[in-house]
């Protein structure tokens, strides 16, 4: 039988493998906003679960509003992408050094 | 009953409407030549949405089944926002035709990332928390990259970007298990739960809503994105970043924490005075390297959020009414540097590097003395405002039983003060060297010297914000 806490610890490996994905890639960008992606997806997951287990639909309304949050953001991350990519020529994580920190 | 619900949120209705029609105008008549005239329509909206709220209604109402708050608190937390909005583009107006940067899309982005706070102030409801702090981030995250030709400008978006996006995902997963926990995304409903027991899954989600929202007011040790952004972003962006969306964030924690977790002030304080004392001295000791008068003003907001956050973690209606002083405190001085930042040029290019302030005071007297008494007041000396903001947090921090939260808070303010004495060493006893001068539009000007003399007049009464701080703070914490 499968139970909340399955869906849970699936949720939170999710989300942990999208926090490292985001810290320990050193390759590029498009990676972090799969990443970025990946975390919003699992929060979903979670939220999902929590609704039918609970029988409250309040849940999986909220899941609709984060979808469309999500797409919204992945448009304005990828609109940034384009325009580092056209000043700078490559989207390499290391290569966005310009300022220190 | 529907229509009672729009009456509640008409000034956000309003706002946001206003942003559609001014795109669809500017689109189809004149694109960038509207700008100077679109950015005052929007600065006096702003201004006029700012009246009508802070004179119009006076009790609490609420809309939309309890996702959607208006009482003192929100209207205090909202004409704030909505001042210190038009406040910033009305002194950037200048800069940005000058850099080639007036476009278009800047006012109505930040008319859209206004409505986002104003939805963040008033939230009732995880959801609306959410949306409120999307809608804010996105335009947000567009402006950083404002500058789309520059390098730094659209690093300083992605990076941006990425963090916000970051900070957001782990709201959202503390926002879930809050729900699961509780079973219900009401503030209210969450309260009623957390007053019987305590679910541990539920402080869970409490400590990573935090997480996320301490990102949103760069609390440290989630700060690492603002020195960058701060830097990057174009000067009258980074303005804006210090001023309103701090406010917001700081209020919409005020307000989870004693909406949603008022009953069990003892979860949540101790959190929130460690974010306090590692914002105060890593904002003190981190600037005091710095040579860039904008990274400098990263690690400042970063010490000033610190402070701010010490006043809620008191938990008391007067922490919060501190807290709510001192960001209006906070606000109106980055407003008078921010106007004297952006008027700093050297052979008409903008400069940021605090070396160039060397000798100020001979070549503009008036203007050294404004920016003299602006740090003062950012380093909380007596008699200015600034010093009677850190005493409000410092003193709730004391009555809340937290001497060694108000200690340590002492001890960060005389380390971060080195830093604001240096420039203004500079500018009065520094060597002669490279030059940096001012130019300034009129209303830049009037911004440094208007907020530099209510930083010495506002000491009389504060113009009055205190009886409407402590109506702000009853309406919450009451």
């Amino acid at each position: 039988m499968v139970g909340l806490e399955h869906y849970l610890i699936v949720a939170a490996a999710l989300f942990v493998i999208g926090i490292f994905g985001i810290f320990l890639n050193r390759k590029n960008v498009i990676v972090i906003l799969m990443s970025i992606e990946l975390m919003l997806l699992a929060v979903n997951i979670n939220f999902v679960a929590f609704s039918s287990m609970s029988g409250d639909l309040v849940g999986q309304v909220f899941t609709m509003f984060v979808l469309t949050v999500a797409a919204a953001e992945a448009a304005i991350g990828l609109a940034i992408l384009v325009v580092f990519f056209r000043t700078r020529g490559t989207i390499e994580v290391e290569d966005a050094n310009v300022m220190k920190g | 009953m529907m229509s009672s619900d729009f009456a509640v949120v008409l000034p956000e209705l309003i706002l946001s409407l206003y942003a559609m029609l001014a795109l669809l105008v500017v689109v189809y008549a004149g694109k960038d030549g509207l700008t100077a005239a679109l950015t005052w329509a929007t600065a006096g909206l702003m201004v006029a949405l700012a009246l009508w709220i802070g004179l119009g209604e006076t009790g609490i109402r609420v809309a939309f089944g309890g996702m959607f708050t208006d009482d003192a608190f929100a209207r205090f937390a909202k004409v704030t926002i909505l001042v210190s909005a038009a406040a910033v583009l009305v002194i950037s107006q200048d800069f940005m035709v000058r850099r080639g940067l007036a476009r278009f899309e800047y006012p109505i982005l930040i008319a859209l990332s206004v409505v986002g706070m104003m939805v963040m102030v008033s939230a009732g409801d995880l959801m609306a928390l959410y949306m409120g702090l999307e809608l804010q981030s996105l335009a947000l995250y567009v402006v950083a990259s404002l500058q789309r030709d520059n390098a730094k400008s659209t690093e300083a978006g992605l990076k941006y970007f990425v963090l916000g996006a970051l900070s957001s995902g782990l709201l959202l997963y503390g926002a879930s298990l809050v729900y699961g926990y509780a079973g219900t995304t009401l503030f209210s409903g969450i309260l009623t739960t957390v007053s019987a027991a305590v679910p541990l899954g539920l402080l869970f989600g409490l400590v990573f809503m935090l997480s996320g929202l301490a990102f949103k007011v760069s609390a440290a040790p989630f700060h690492m994105w603002t020195p960058d952004v701060y830097e990057g972003a174009p000067t009258p962006v980074t303005a804006f970043f210090a001023t309103a969306p701090k406010v917001a964030a700081m209020a919409l924690i005020a307000r989870l924490v004693q909406d949603a977790f008022g009953g069990v002030v003892g979860q949540w304080s101790q959190v929130l005075a460690a974010l306090s004392v590692a914002s105060m001295f890593l904002g003190a000791i981190a600037a005091i390297g710095q040579r860039d008068i904008k990274r400098l003003m990263a690690y400042s907001s970063i010490a000033h959020m610190g402070f701010a956050l010490m006043g809620l973690a008191s938990g008391t209606a007067e922490g919060v009414q501190a807290m709510l002083i001192y960001m209006v405190i906070y606000v109106t001085m980055n407003v008078g540097t921010f106007a004297f930042i952006l008027s700093m040029e050297k052979d008409g290019k903008p400069v940021t590097d605090i070396m160039g302030l060397n000798q100020f005071s001979k070549r503009e007297p008036l203007k050294a003395l404004a920016m003299l008494v602006l740090l003062f007041s950012l380093a909380g000396v007596p008699p200015m405002l600034g010093f009677f903001g850190k005493f409000y947090v410092l003193k709730a921090a004391v009555d809340a039983d937290m001497a060694w939260l108000a200690l340590a808070g002492a001890v960060a303010s005389v380390i971060g003060a080195f830093y604001y004495l240096r420039i203004v060493f500079y500018m009065y006893f520094g060597s002669e060297g490279e030059v940096t001068t001012s130019r300034m539009a009129p209303v830049q000007w009037l911004a440094l010297v208007a907020v530099s003399a209510a930083m010495l007049l506002g000491i009389v009464n504060f113009f009055g914000i205190e009886p409407a701080a402590i109506a702000a703070a009853q309406s919450l914490v009451g």
